[in-house]
């Protein structure tokens, strides 16, 4: 049906809750088969280990086990290790990377074989009963000790210092020695576990004798992971189809091409039976990434007035032991935001990629862009505290001003849009900034256990990823375009094939309102498709805010094509010029004559049954867009925290929350606001609560959920949200993106709070995430004494 | 081992290991995959079902331990109509999920929830999901979704 | 993860449960089962036999016994938190079994098996020693009562004999002032550290949760009340005596500190 209302911009509930609420999710554990078998991964309990024998014996011997295989067995199923697509220099040392470890056992998650058993619990048993010995080495979790190379990961790569990347810098470098203040920081934060509620899983099958293989997956990229698993495993990429179910959230943990994966496969080749694995929690803490897990130095040179001059950070960056699919590359997604939102006139940044006994670490909500703004905002309050002015006058002064072209940046790339001080004023206000200093004061002057501290983050994002010729210049091998095919069935229905592949972003709702408002049908005739390598041939996926300045851009695109087919349609049925039709409420019309009209579905019916098309014009009605950006989109936005810190316990709690954002039109504003705050949550969990901690023998002591403290929603504060809108100028939406927006804001915002709690004790320090015993020791730090 | 568990009302025979987890017993023996698992540790609450009307961790029973009893999960939830429960509506009109994977044990711990406290405050709703963690939606439509449920309706069923 | 395989045996009564810990090798008891079953999945916990005694419906109860109140073992969490006789007795009880885990956990696990499990983390232990509980045990033999102060006796380790079942616990009535304070990180956690602290006879008693292998009595901190000693006094000696664990949640360093503020809020709320 035609319909004349405007979709986007309009909170419109969701087309794919209905499912997901009455329980009927496909999530992969749900997925089964005729004549499947349980996977179950071998990881032996040492850190660094070289591997002196695996008997498998006893296990293959146990009740229902179908095959216990190690790398020595499955040496002809794997042409080539997991795949890293991401050589940023042209001498980085790459380690390879097989499915299943050889010879070396090089972290806790390291798997060195496989038990396939008819039953999960038996697979179980079975995976216990496979012994192995193995010679302990020492192990390097620290970064300047993995950096001195006394033990080495990889042999053959001769040292852990795997990468060396250099921005190069912009600017007059000079102010860094001869501005008249210079403020030197050192910023640790501590590897993070992503935690998607969902753990991993995938279900392989196939026909052996034709050759061809399905993979299900737990996975944000089946596209990719098509062409990486194809390389891995050897079975072409025409032959390989990868289907995303529903996916029960990813945050970058399932943005990866996995040994798992990769296993399921070659055993589903080998025993021509289907073949699950359904990872464990604990499981999941050891083989699935990290984030973070960086150290930087940092300079930031001033004038006594606040004027930033110049900013420079020097990072050391925790690859873990191998690299997955990105993990060299994501200190370098950071590397375009260090300057902030800010008119800093220098700039520099580097960093060293170390090797360690640990998970290897990935993208990770924000990646890259959080590790970079929480040093960036961290510093800046250092700043202020230095020169003894208010850090939001700090922050006010130095804002970039405003731009509504492509604007060249100190950093190098050029930024698409910006208007970064009404966002700034306007959380503020939301704040009631000047109340709560107030207040602040009172209680200081008072001496109250509790003291009040206001926490600043103006950040700025790198988000639409990517265009392609850019990746190729910063070496990444695939390219950052994506695609949208447009279908008018006859009758009135529409099918969108995305090649955004969501998992909680709303995808098929937000493209719908896109799609809707183009084609002049209800957003309830709109069937968005995706996630299938053999539904929706061409994507790459969904990560780092890119779909919808990327993919939804596309599927504008795809629209505009439909829409010029079913002009030439329309004219030749009402027989008048193309140029003598208008669109207008949802239909092609006559000039003057307007009752005169053919709607999208009127027109792909006709275009259907092709009964009498117009010369040279082809059967049915679609559209397919492939949209490579001319830019990234850059997102900015200042949030405010307000804390309440008990001084006698360091335990924090927050008062307040105000995210104010900047990310462009916005398709969904109830989407949009709902992706804010769980962004925001999990940066207010990285701030003051989670933290991958190890032992000093390299095991990993957060080991399951009751130590690795995700928050409830009783440690969650409810948050006040606002927007300023400067359209981007790289796709026709004018969006910019807003997945990552609150990781990247919230952690620099909280932290730098609890400090200024607590700065007229004379704290200046805070490690990530300061956790009472450290907001304890640093108060007693401060005061000159011993606990 | 033999049991005889009700679940959504229908009564089931079947023979099972002893070690078969309640929540596995739902998922693999009778179909029932609206139940999730995410961890081993009964921390996180995606497997929340209604024991004789409570709130339980499925994945932190056995199946043996439900023998006799009544179990009740998110599939039972909607009428048979298809009209969603006053919560599943709830977490839909306020944008209560994304992921959806935590969804049936929020609504499920939820439901049991506002049957002993029908009028409650935020603070009480927060307090109430301690146990149901949520990595998408930072909590605050889900307690929205909540304290709506509980406005809207006068006594939510089971 | 599944638990590895075990035995499964329902006990029907008290001495059937008793009889059965006599003869099956490597056997536990099963209640709520939830600090066995989470053990049990990670395959850290692998008993032989698993005896259920959950549907002893005559084990659930609280009920008063003149200047006690009396608490089956069975009796869960919920329902502790719930008991209007509780709030009004021994509000303590009632407060503290609802910081117990979260509802669901509440739902299954039973005081019991919270006692009887004899974490050094878990809440109502601890307040179950400042209240100077009585537990009730039964085997072979008979009943036999054991004080709180003598059953705690060291990591997870109980009074409890291989063949004894707890069957009951009795608490004196009392609604002098008190305080448990839990510290964690997490709502759904267990303590990082707690304190109860109970008014008695003019003196008060106060119990420390995770501050040792086993909950502890703050014996130093009840004798400077004794003596006189105001809470912020008194308090400085909370960490005598206890050996608290460093882990992922915080150093014993922190913990020592920590224990004296809590003591601190505690003596101060329970005095007011």
């Amino acid at each position: 049906m035609a319909t004349t209302e405007t979709y986007v911009g309009q909170p419109m509930l969701r087309k794919e809750d209905a499912k997901l609420l009455a329980g009927q999710g496909t999530y992969i554990d749900n997925q089964t088969m005729a004549g499947m078998v349980w996977m179950e991964v071998v990881r032996p309990p040492f850190v660094h280990a070289t591997i002196d024998s695996i008997d498998t014996a006893a296990a293959a011997a146990m009740p229902g086990v179908v095959a216990v295989l190690t790398a020595a067995d499955l040496e002809d199923a794997f042409p080539a290790g997991l795949p890293m697509v991401w050589p940023i220099t042209e001498d980085i040392k790459i380690p390879t990377h097989w499915p299943l470890s050889k010879d070396k056992i090089r972290f806790a998650g390291d798997a060195v074989a496989v038990v396939v058993a008819e039953t999960r619990a038996q697979a179980e048993d079975a995976a216990e009963a496979v012994v192995v010995q193995a010679t302990p080495l020492g192990v390097v979790l620290d970064l300047e000790e993995a950096a001195e190379d006394e033990v080495i990961l990889h042999e053959d790569l001769g040292t852990n210092v795997v990468v060396h990347w250099s921005h190069g810098g912009g600017g007059d470098q000079s102010v860094f020695e001869s501005a008249p203040v210079i403020v030197q920081e050192r910023y640790e934060q501590p590897r993070l576990i992503p935690n998607a509620m969902e753990p991993r899983g995938c279900l392989a099958y196939g026909i052996p004798a034709a050759g061809e293989y399905t993979l299900v997956s737990a996975t944000q990229i089946p596209h990719i992971a098509r062409v990486g698993l194809s390389i891995t495993t050897g079975i072409p990429q025409s032959k390989l189809r990868i289907i995303a179910p529903d996916v029960g959230g990813g945050f970058g943990s399932k943005l990866n091409v996995y040994a798992e994966e990769a296993l399921a496969l070659a055993l589903a080749r080998r025993l021509g039976r289907p073949v699950k694995w359904i990872e464990g929690r604990g499981e999941n803490y050891v083989a699935t990434i990290h984030g973070r897990g960086v150290l930087h130095d940092c300079t930031l040179a001033g004038t006594e007035d606040g004027k930033i001059l110049g900013m420079k950070f020097i990072e050391l960056a925790d690859m873990g032991a191998y690299f997955q699919l990105l993990t060299p590359g994501i200190p370098e997604l950071g590397a375009w935001v260090y300057m902030g939102p800010y008119a800093t006139e220098a700039y520099w940044y580097e960093f060293r990629g170390i090797m360690t006994n640990a998970t290897p670490t990935d993208a990770y909500r924000g990646a890259g862009r959080p590790e970079a703004t929480y040093v960036v905002e961290r510093l800046v309050d250092a700043f202020a505290r230095r020169i003894g002015k208010d850090p939001a006058e700090v922050r006010r002064m130095n804002l970039h001003p405003p731009f509504t072209e492509a604007t060249a940046s100190v950093m190098g790339l050029q930024l698409d849009s910006g208007n970064y001080e009404p966002t700034f004023d306007r959380a503020l206000e939301l704040a009631d900034y000047e109340q709560y200093r107030k207040e602040q004061a009172s209680r200081r002057e008072s001496g109250d256990t509790k003291q009040i501290g206001i926490g600043l983050s103006s950040y700025i994002e790198m988000c639409g990823l990517a265009p392609s010729a850019i990746l190729g210049a910063l070496r990444y091998v695939a390219g950052g375009w994506d695609a949208a095919e447009i279908e008018c069935r006859p009758f009135g229905k529409v099918v969108v094939r995305t090649g955004t592949s969501p998992h909680g972003q709303g995808h098929e709702t937000s493209w719908s309102q896109i799609v809707a408002d183009g084609l002049g049908v209800s957003p309830d005739d709109v069937e968005v498709w995706h996630g299938d390598t053999s539904v929706t041939r061409l994507g790459m996926d969904t990560y780092g805010s890119r779909s919808a300045a990327v993919g939804g851009e596309a599927v504008r695109r795809a629209v505009e094509k439909v829409r010029e087919k079913a002009r030439i349609i329309a004219a030749h049925e009402l027989e008048v010029a193309e140029d003598d039709l208008d669109w207008s409420d949802g239909a092609y019309r006559v000039k003057g004559a307007p009752d005169r009209a053919r709607t999208i579905p009127d027109l792909a019916t006709s275009a259907w049954h092709a009964h009498a098309l117009p010369p040279g014009v082809e059967p049915v009605l679609e559209g397919t867009a492939v949209f490579d950006p001319p830019n990234f989109t850059w997102p900015a936005g200042t949030h405010v925290c307000v804390v309440e810190v008990d001084t006698e316990t360091g335990k924090t709690e927050i008062v307040r929350y105000v995210a104010c954002d900047d990310i462009g039109n916005v398709i969904n504003p109830m989407i949009v606001d709902g992706m804010v705050h769980g962004g925001v949550a999990q940066g207010i969990a990285e701030a003051l609560y989670e933290e991958a901690v190890y032992d000093e023998h390299g095991n990993l002591m957060s080991s399951q959920m009751t130590q690795y403290l995700v928050p409830s929603a009783t440690e969650i504060p409810t948050m006040v949200l606002d927007r300023t809108v400067t359209p981007s100028t790289t796709n026709g939406l004018g969006v910019k993106g807003v997945g990552e927006a609150g990781t990247i804001a919230a952690p620099p915002a909280v932290v730098n709070a609890v400090v200024d709690a607590l700065s007229h004790l004379g704290v200046t320090q805070m490690g990530k995430p300061a956790t009472p015993e450290r907001v304890w020791r640093a108060i007693q730090d401060a005061r000159g004494g011993a606990a | 081992m033999h049991v005889s568990v009700s679940v959504n009302g229908t009564a089931h025979e079947a023979d099972v290991e002893p070690r078969t987890l309640l929540v596995y017993f739902l998922r693999e023996h009778l179909g029932l995959t609206g139940t999730n698992v995410g961890c081993d540790t009964s921390s996180c609450g995606a497997c929340t079902v209604h024991l004789d009307g409570e709130s339980v961790k499925s994945c932190t029973m056995l199946t043996v331990q439900a023998d006799g009893r009544e179990v009740t999960t998110i599939e039972a939830m909607a009428d048979a109509d298809g009209t969603m429960h006053p919560l599943q509506d709830a977490f839909h009109r306020n944008h209560g999920l994304q992921c959806g994977y935590c969804t049936p044990g929020m609504i499920m711990a939820a439901a049991s929830f506002l049957k002993e406290n029908p009028t409650p405050t935020e603070e009480e709703v927060r307090t109430s999901l301690e146990g149901n963690l949520c990595r998408c939606t930072g909590y605050q439509n889900i307690v929205a979704s909540i304290l709506d449920a509980a406005g809207q309706t006068s006594g939510v069923k089971a | 993860m599944i638990p590895a395989p075990f035995d499964y045996v329902r006990a029907g009564s008290v001495d059937e449960a008793v009889s059965l810990l006599g003869s099956r090798e490597d056997a536990k008891l099963l209640a709520g089962g939830h600090s066995l079953l989470p053990a049990m999945r990670l395959r850290v916990a692998r008993p032989g036999t698993l005896i259920d005694i959950g549907r002893l419906g005559d084990l659930s109860y609280i009920r008063e016994d003149g200047d006690a109140v009396a608490i089956g073992a069975l009796t869960r969490h919920h329902d502790v938190a719930g008991s209007a006789l509780l709030q009004a007795s021994c509000p303590i009880m009632a407060y503290t079994a609802e910081q117990v885990g979260d509802p669901a956990v509440r739902h299954m696990g039973t005081i019991g098996g919270s006692v009887a499990h004899g974490d050094p983390a878990a809440d109502m232990p601890t307040v179950l020693l400042a209240l100077e509980a009585t537990f009730v045990a039964q085997g072979p033999a008979g009943s036999r009562e054991v004080a709180a102060g003598d059953f705690f006796r060291s990591f997870l380790e109980t009074a409890l004999a291989p063949d004894e079942v707890l069957t009951e616990i009795r608490i004196p009535k009392t609604t002098a002032g008190w305080s448990y304070l839990k510290f964690n990180r997490r709502a759904q956690d267990w303590a990082m550290v707690g304190v109860a602290a109970v008014r008695s006879n003019g003196g008060v008693h106060v119990g420390l949760t995770n501050m040792g292998l086993t909950p502890l009595r703050a014996s130093a901190v009840e004798e400077a009340v004794g003596g006189g000693a105001d809470p912020a006094t008194a308090a400085e000696r909370a960490d005598e005596g206890t050996a608290p664990p460093s882990d992922a949640f915080g150093s014993a360093e922190y913990r020592r500190h920590l224990v004296k503020v809590l003591v601190k809020r505690a003596l101060e709320e329970a005095m007011a």
